[in-house]
């Protein structure tokens, strides 16, 4: 294998690892502030995804219609928190598995209702589309180079939002103690419920951007959702740090899995099986790395025992 | 997602047939389909073109549709129910082969007769066939089959082939590689339900291949065909019509603009009763009808055929008049052989734009009145 076929994998990798932050950095803040497991975070990504691709449609416009998904995702989100999430707080998480899967199912057939069965379309706009020649001779996506671009993006907008603001500081006095600071006059309900929309708006942008290149439908949340948990497992639940390393590391080995399984398993099982046998294992690659970062650090990597 | 609530579309036909509209007892079909979830376009499809049918000719059918949700525990409590306690003479609208093999052999078994108007796994096809169940479809590998012989005679000799490690995806390879006589560049199983495409596209472009062809249904093939159009890399793409069909070209745009795919049906198909199906498909539901709808479509008319010569009460004389096949299909040509799957041509399509709306239309034929391998392994003559 060549060395620019590497390089492009490894470009392959971090862009995935990107968009699972992007997926992964709302639900795991939503965790670490309300101790909520939101199995409904899938539902917002396909709202976000639903609402740009009827944006675009109508406007004809990508930046309108990423507008568009934050905004729909963000307002999903708070309704989602008044209405229902607000009841679960103080309640366990199987309740909240369990009310929070009745979304899913709610949210799914809802869409299927306003929308139809069929998949909608939504492409990168032409300023983004084609392949762009990088140093080293690499044709790369420009789109995706983009989608790189808006995930750090993302990643430093909240790094600098959880660490020099006065919301942050208020997201981290309440992933650290509740009482103490409804006690101190902080509005809780309300820096719940706008944190429960930042990271359903951030579920919204993933899906805008990823509907781009792949099948804007109903269901498409749930894959990315299960990706998801295992980031922020692996980065440690409540972690955003966490989940930033996570997704890479998610990101990563599972491109290396699907290119070189293939290849490791050719001289064992002989050339006619290597594709099962290597398709088969690498679809378990990540799992794998989540089962061994939790046998050396059962709480995740930056997460708190 | 577990859906209590099913999609129970009883439709009562108000003519009576031949007869001047005596209460004549109505023919109970029981179809399992699916309708929601990510296949649910397909399901949707076989159901509204198996109703335009019966719709169309009066027949006294009663039609109790049930939703499996693209499982196949549900599909196998409800084909329970519609032979338990609804007690339908016939069965049909299946849509994906793992829920073929649940449900089909046991309502075999218990005496119903089975028209597959989409699955047609290759353990039914050989010596799992039956003479209960009748295939009007395609047997699983034979739009692969095709897709590998139109590959040989477009010069192609040096390609890449792909697919989603599950049974009919290793049926497509298969499939392919039984008529493709070139090079292959390259053969990749990607996971069932993946969305990412990056990684395989890179591995095309670096194989050196002269051409791709993919079975990558549904959403997944939406995924590919766009990312793949992204990348810059040009090399032709054939396929099966799977990833190709009305319901999904929209979705996917320009991005399927001449690609070449495989299919027993096509929307341009030149015999009357297609002109008819596709005008009235389209009036009936305002959009143009897929290779599914299509099937649907047929499924309902050979019941018809069959119900005018016999009484379904009457087994042998019923099964006898089913294998006649004496309808007017949509696909022109249709019989079935000896193990009850179609004998029929499989045409090379293109993919256009006509105004707005991106279709297919026929180019070439790829094979003339094409069986399946597995005919030779059923006992049945």
């Amino acid at each position: 294998m060549s060395t620019v076929l590497l390089l492009e994998q490894l470009l392959n990798g971090l862009q995935f690892g990107v968009m699972l932050f992007l997926m992964a950095a709302g639900l795991t803040l939503i965790f670490g502030v309300m101790g909520l497991i939101n199995l409904a975070h899938g539902s917002l990504y396909m709202i976000g995804a639903f609402a740009a691709a009827s944006v675009a449609g109508f406007t004809g416009s990508f930046l309108l219609a990423l507008m568009a998904a934050l905004a729909a995702a963000a307002a999903a989100g708070a309704l989602i928190e008044v209405t229902v999430i607000r009841r679960l707080y103080a309640r366990d998480h199987l309740d909240q598995v369990l009310a929070t899967f009745a979304l899913i199912l709610i949210l799914s057939e809802g869409t299927r209702w306003l929308f139809g069965s069929f998949p909608l379309y939504l492409d990168v706009p032409a300023w983004l589309a084609g392949p762009v020649r990088l140093p080293g001779g690499i044709d790369y996506p420009r789109y995706r180079l983009a989608v790189i671009a808006v995930g750090l993006a993302v990643a430093g907008g909240l790094a600098w939002l959880i660490a020099g603001t006065r919301l942050g500081i208020r997201i981290r006095a309440g992933e650290a103690d509740r009482e103490m600071i409804a006690a101190l006059g902080v509005d809780i309900s309300r820096l719940y419920t706008l944190v429960f929309a930042l990271g359903a708006a951030l579920a919204g942008l993933a899906g805008a951007l990823v509907g781009a290149i792949q099948s804007v439908q109903v269901g498409m949340g749930e894959p990315v959702l299960i990706l998801a948990f295992v980031v922020i497992v692996i980065g440690g639940i409540g972690s955003i740090r966490g989940a930033f390393v996570g997704a890479l590391l998610v990101g990563l080995t599972d491109t290396a899995g699907r290119v070189f399984m293939p290849i490791l398993m050719q001289p064992l099982v002989g050339q006619q099986q290597a594709a099962t046998v290597g398709s088969a294992l690498a679809s378990v690659a990540i799992y794998v790395l989540m089962a061994l970062v939790l046998l050396v650090r059962p709480a995740g990597l930056y997460g708190r025992a | 997602m577990t859906r209590k609530g099913l999609m129970a579309a009883v439709l009562t036909a108000t003519m009576a047939f031949g007869g001047a509209g005596a209460a004549e007892e109505a023919l109970r079909v029981g179809m399992i389909t699916t309708l929601s979830g990510g296949g649910a376009g397909l399901g949707i499809d076989v159901r509204d073109g198996f109703l335009l049918a019966v719709k169309q000719a009066g027949a006294p059918i009663e039609v109790i549709v049930e939703d499996d949700q693209q499982k196949p525990d549900i599909a196998v409590q409800l084909s329970d129910k519609l032979i338990q306690a609804e007690e339908v003479d016939v069965m049909t609208g299946i849509i994906f082969s793992n829920i073929a093999m649940a449900v089909i052999p046991s309502a075999l078994a218990q005496g119903k007769f089975y028209l597959s108007p989409n699955a047609g796994p290759s353990q039914l096809a050989g010596a799992g066939c039956h003479p209960d169940y009748f295939n009007v479809a395609w047997q699983n590998d034979n739009l692969h089959e095709a897709a590998g012989a139109y590959a040989n005679s477009a010069g192609l000799a040096n390609s890449f082939i792909l697919a989603p490690n599950y049974p009919a995806g290793q049926d497509a390879l298969t499939g392919f590689k039984r008529f493709y006589t070139g090079e292959l560049a390259g053969e990749l199983y990607t996971t069932l339900g993946q969305t990412d495409y990056a990684a395989e596209i890179a591995q095309i472009r670096a194989s050196g291949a002269d051409s791709v062809f993919f079975f990558l249904p549904g959403g997944m093939g939406i995924s590919f065909l766009k990312q793949y159009s992204d990348s810059g890399v040009d090399m032709p793409v054939i396929g099966p019509a799977f990833s190709f069909d009305q319901g999904i070209l929209q979705a996917v745009g320009a991005a399927a603009l001449g690609v070449r795919n495989t299919s027993q049906w096509s929307p341009d198909l030149d015999n009357p009763t297609n002109a008819a199906f596709v005008g009235s498909f389209e009036a009936e539901y305002g959009r143009l009808p897929s290779l599914y709808a299509s099937q649907g479509f047929d499924t309902a008319n050979l019941l018809i055929s069959a119900m005018e010569k016999a009484d379904v009460a009457d087994r042998d004389a019923f099964r006898a008049a089913l294998r006649e096949a004496d309808f007017d299909s949509t696909r022109g040509a249709f019989r079935f052989n000896t193990n009850q799957h179609p004998i029929q041509d499989i045409y090379v399509r293109e993919v256009i734009q006509d105004g707005e709306i991106f279709t297919n239309r026929i180019v070439t034929t790829a094979l003339r009145d094409h069986g399946d391998a597995y005919a030779a392994e059923c006992p049945m003559e």
